[in-house]
Order: structure tokens, then sequence, then C-alpha cells
């Protein structure tokens, strides 16, 4: 069977992406909502974006990985 | 008011979480075959993943919004139930108390006790923890509707039933194991989504420094000030947090809660089950940069009247759970908003369960093959945890309402901890270290320490008895009444089964090899390095709790 980190790795990359691309839209399309306290900042890009990063390097590490 | 507005974006995150919640169970239905798979989860994990399930266990969304609440009102004494009142316990059990559970392949803490002593004790144990375990499930579920309802403005009855049900679904398929993997996923997604609530927080107010520069005087110390119980919120002495937080209820907690322990017995090994609560300290020592941080957070900001952030209240009453929801909702963005939710969302049925999971053991080991059924087969075994499962999350939904009808409820669930595990405490103590302790001393010493415990509840609560006789001081809280009711229980148990003891009749010693000091080889470590070996790791996380108090005496 397949790791926990497997599907730790799956949940990051997911939600990671579905956060910066909440990010992008609030950037590019039109604001989602009252700008919050250091909106300035933009965390959810950065975040989402590092999100995605652990959650590859969690899917990558343990790509061949099986518990018996 | 709504604290949190949610967008589509974030709805996706939250759906995302319940999909997967589900995909996990359907996915591990296959490699759960055996009652030993559902149970106990095939005995396959390594220390990580067993350490963070261990940890996870305890990390629910109710004790994240509780202590951050906590904190805003009794400062960084909080932190004392993350470190004294967890890692000696940890490292207690790691090191001296899992070479006794894990080498006599028990399935269940009462399953020791059955071993070690006899069936009644075996069965007054397996009572008591199945109803403790329903009792605290139902609360968990009504607090959690409660909170969706309070912060989100979610329905109170569509909330509960829904989560209720996915646990019920991911639970019944495949047991322990679908229960460890949410419970690994719920400790990513809290640390993703809520540790960026105090990253923010320490950018707006400046530096960490500048945190503790605007806390009042004593909120910022460990130690410095319990001398005297009128110089901290919490109106306790050192005494009450060694005695009663530092050993009697969190040794109780940590070292005989099936919930917790259950994780470990899941180790592929018994030097992985030794390096599981050793590796989950670490994890735990880190909790209050999550929790204690933001409580912390929030009150600097409170009393800066230009941040504008103020905590939510209650017909005029300040409601101190509301310290997290407050700061996710300050800070977080569209999406990272929906993960914040989610985080506590997880935290909550991580919590519901490891509550089921560890009821359908007890209740199928314990008390149905105990008692009803001795000659069940394996496979009826594993058809009766499943219909466990589904019995206790009904049962469980059936106590959300009761407590939702009688809020008061809520009060005594701090309390029911010390009446079930700290006299439990004591019995497992004399039992794997003195060998003439007897199974009459042990069952009657812990009606004692049980009865007691539950007698002092009730004297200070309709002030029969005046609560100074429990706390030894003219000032105390409920807080400090807990720490020392724990105690004082410990302690009759304690003397009540060694007293009982020497006047009953003993187990023959060839019974209690592999289950009492003396009589069970010690565990060498042999051909392992040094760095791999628990006594290391033990070592290290005492290290570690040292320098934090010091840091922050």
């Amino acid at each position: 069977m397949k790791p926990i980190w497997h599907f730790v790795g799956l949940i990051l990359v997911v939600m990671g992406g579905v956060i910066l691309t909440a990010g992008l839209w609030s950037l590019w399309v039109k604001p989602l909502g009252p700008p919050k306290v250091l909106s300035s900042l933009h965390p959810e890009l950065w975040w989402g974006g590092f999100m995605i990063l652990a959650g590859a390097a969690f899917l990558v590490f343990n790509r061949r990985s099986r518990v018996e | 008011m709504q604290a949190i507005g949610l967008t589509p974006f974030d709805w996706v995150i939250i759906l995302v979480y319940f999909a997967f919640v589900l995909g996990i169970g359907f996915y591990l239905k296959r490699f759960t075959r055996s009652d030993e798979d559902f149970f106990l989860a095939g005995r396959r994990n390594s220390a990580w993943v067993a350490g963070l399930a261990f940890l996870s266990a305890n990390l629910g969304a109710l004790e994240l919004m509780g202590m951050a609440g906590n904190t805003f009102k009794y400062g960084m004494y909080v932190a004392h139930f993350y470190w004294i009142g967890a890692v000696p316990a940890m490292v207690f059990l790691g090191i001296y108390m899992m070479p006794f559970y894990y080498s006599s392949r028990i399935k269940s803490i009462p399953g020791y006790l059955k071993l070690r002593f006899d069936e009644k004790t075996r069965v007054l144990n397996g009572f008591s923890f199945a109803a403790m375990t329903l009792l605290v499930s139902g609360i968990n579920l009504y607090a959690m509707a409660l909170v969706l309802h309070t912060f989100l403005g979610w329905n109170w009855d569509v909330s509960m039933w829904v989560s209720a049900l996915t646990v019920a679904v991911y639970v019944t398929m495949s047991g322990l194991l679908s229960a460890i993997f949410t419970e690994i996923i719920q400790f990513f997604l809290i640390w993703f989504g809520l540790f960026l609530v105090s990253v923010l927080g320490i950018i707006e107010i400046g530096s960490w420094d500048e945190i503790f520069a605007r806390l009042p005087e004593g909120f910022a110390r460990l130690w410095s000030n319990s001398g005297d119980p009128t110089q901290n919120g919490m109106l306790i002495t050192w005494g009450g947090i060694v005695l009663g937080l530092g050993f009697v209820l969190s040794f109780g907690y940590w070292t005989t809660d099936f919930l917790v322990v259950q994780r470990a017995f899941s180790a592929r090994n018994l030097r992985t089950a030794r390096l599981t609560p050793l590796l989950a300290s670490f994890f735990k020592m880190a909790v209050p940069f999550l929790v204690i941080l933001s409580g912390l957070i929030a009150l600097a900001l409170s009393r800066d009247p230009a941040s504008g952030f103020q905590l939510m209240s209650d017909g005029g009453k300040v409601n101190y759970d509301s310290a997290l929801p407050m700061l996710i909702s300050r800070y977080l963005p569209p999406g990272l908003a929906g993960l914040g939710v989610t985080a506590l969302l997880a935290g909550f049925m991580a919590g519901q369960a490891g509550n089921i999971s560890a009821f359908n053991t007890v209740w199928t080991y314990d008390i149905y093959r105990s008692v009803f059924n001795k000659k069940a087969s394996p496979q009826h075994l594993l058809w009766m945890g499943r219909a466990a499962t589904v019995a206790g999350i009904f049962l469980s939904v059936g106590t959300a309402y009761w407590a939702k009808s009688m809020p008061t409820i809520m009060d005594y669930m701090q309390a029911i901890f010390s009446w079930v595990n700290a006299p439990l405490f004591a019995t497992m103590l004399l039992g794997m270290f003195v060998k003439w302790i007897t199974p009459n001393g042990a069952f009657w010493g812990l009606i004692a320490g049980m009865g007691s415990s539950f007698a002092m509840y009730l004297g200070v609560k309709f002030q029969w008895i005046p609560m100074k006789l429990i706390t030894l001081s003219s000032v105390s809280s409920d807080m400090a009444a807990n720490f020392w009711r724990a105690w004082w229980a410990w302690l009759i148990c304690f003397l009540a089964t060694i007293l009982i003891s020497l006047f009953t009749r003993k187990k023959p010693e060839s019974e209690l090899v592999g289950l009492v000091k003396g009589l069970t080889p010690r565990v060498i470590d042999e051909g392992i390095p040094w760095f791999k070996r628990p006594a290391f790791y033990a070592v290290l996380s005492l290290l570690v709790l040292i320098a934090l108090n010091i840091a922050f005496w």
C-alpha cells in the first residue's frame, strides 16, 4: 500500500494549488473580498507556493516506497 | 455575528478535505482483512507515523481554540500543559512502560489489567473508559457544531451530521489505519493552516520581543511568579502544577489513556513503539509556538486600541475561544481562510475518529468478548468492531444533542479525566513495578480512587466541602481544584491498593512474567547505533524541555 506521506504530499499540492489560484485571481481578475491586515504581503501567493513545493517533495521522495 | 466569511475558493478547500478522507477510507479498505488490521492497523507503522498519530490524537480543535483562549486569559502559564504537563510522561511511557505494554501483545490498556490482575479490573476499566470516550466524543461533536455555527453561521444539525457520518464511513471501512492516516493529514493541515497566523502576527506587531513587551506583568513567565497564587492568572502554586498537572494528570493521560497509547501499539516492533511517544514529545513541545503564541498575539493586539482587534462577546461576556478564529479572520485571505477553517474541522473530525477507534477496540475486546461472547472468532470480532463504530457514532450524536440541551455539561469535561485516568495511573504504576500488588488490591484501590475523585468534585461543586481543603490555599481557581483533586485521587488509589494488597491473595509469579519489573527481561538495545536508541531521544527531549523552561522562567 502507498505510505501516508504520499497522501500528505497529494493534499498539500492540491490545496496549495487552490490557494495560489485564489491569490492570482485576487491579484489579476478581481479581489475576492475586503482586504485583510497585511494583505499587501500576498501571503496566499507565497504560502500557496510553499505548500505546493512541500507537497511535491513528499510525493517525489516517496514515489517508490510501499508499506507491506 | 459571523467572524469568518467564506468564498468559493474556501469551499473548494473544504470539499477537497472531505473527498480525501473518504477516498483514503475506500483505498485502505482493501488492506483491512483481519481484526488486527482493523483494531491495530496491522502493527506495521513506523515510529514517525505512530508518533505523529500519537500526538495528533490529542491535538483536537477544541484544544487548539481553548488553549489559545486560555493563553489570552492566563498568559504563558498555559504552556505548562505542553511542557511539564506532557513531556516527562511521554518519556516515561517510552522508556519504562512501553516494554510491558508492547511485549505482552495486548490489544488495549484494559487487556493489560486482565493479564496483570484479573477480569473484574479489566471490565471495570473497560466500562469506565468506554463511557468516558463516548461522552468526550459527543461533547467534541457538540463543540464542533457550536464553533461552526458561531464563527461561520453554519447550520447546527447539518454540520454535526455531515462530519459524524463522514467519520463513521471511513472508520467503519478501515478502522485504526484510516483514523491514523487522517490524524496525520490533520497534523499537516493544522501546521500549514494555523502557523501562518503566528507568522503574520509577529510581522504586524514588529517582533517577538515586542509581543512580550505588550503583555501584562506576570503573563510572560512560567515559574517566577508561581510561589504566590495571587500573582498568576490561574491562581495556582508551583506545587499544584508539579504534583497535579506535571505528575498525576499528565502521567495519567499520556501513559494510560488508550486513545493515545493505541497509536504506539500500532508500531511495527518494540523499539519503534518506544520511539513513538519520544518523537511525539518534540512535536508536543513545538505546539505552543502555534497555540500559545497566537493567544499572546491576540492579547497584545487587544491591548492596543489602534489595532482595532477585539474578541467576540456573548451577552456582554468575553468569548475567549474566539481568539484563534478572530486572528484567522484578521489575517487569512480567501483560500487560506478555507485552509484555516479546514484545519479546525480536521481537528474536530480526527478527534472524533480517534475516540471512536479507541471505543470500538475496548468495546469489542474488553467488554463484548470478555463478558458476552468469550468464543467469538476473529472474523466475528472484525464485524463487531465495525458495528461498534456505527453504534458509537450514533451514541456520540445522541450525547451531543444531550449536551446541547444542557450546556453546563461542558464544565464537566475537564473533570472527567481526573475521575478515570488519575487513579488508573496509580494502579498501572504499582502493577508494573511492584510484583506483590494483588488483583483485589488493584480493583478496590481503583474503585476508591475513582469514587473519591467523583466525591471531591461533587463536594466542591455543591459546597459541601470548602475548596481550600482540596487546594491547600485560600485563593484558588477551578483549574487549581482539578489539579489538586487529581493528586488526591491518585494518592488515595495508591495507598488503598498497597493496603488491600497486604491482606489479599497474590498472583503466582509464573503468571506475571513479562508484565512486572523484576520478572521481565531488560530491554537492551544491543547492536543499534546510539543515535537510533530510545534512550538518546529521551535524554534529548528532556534537555529541550529544561532549556524551554529556563528560557521562559
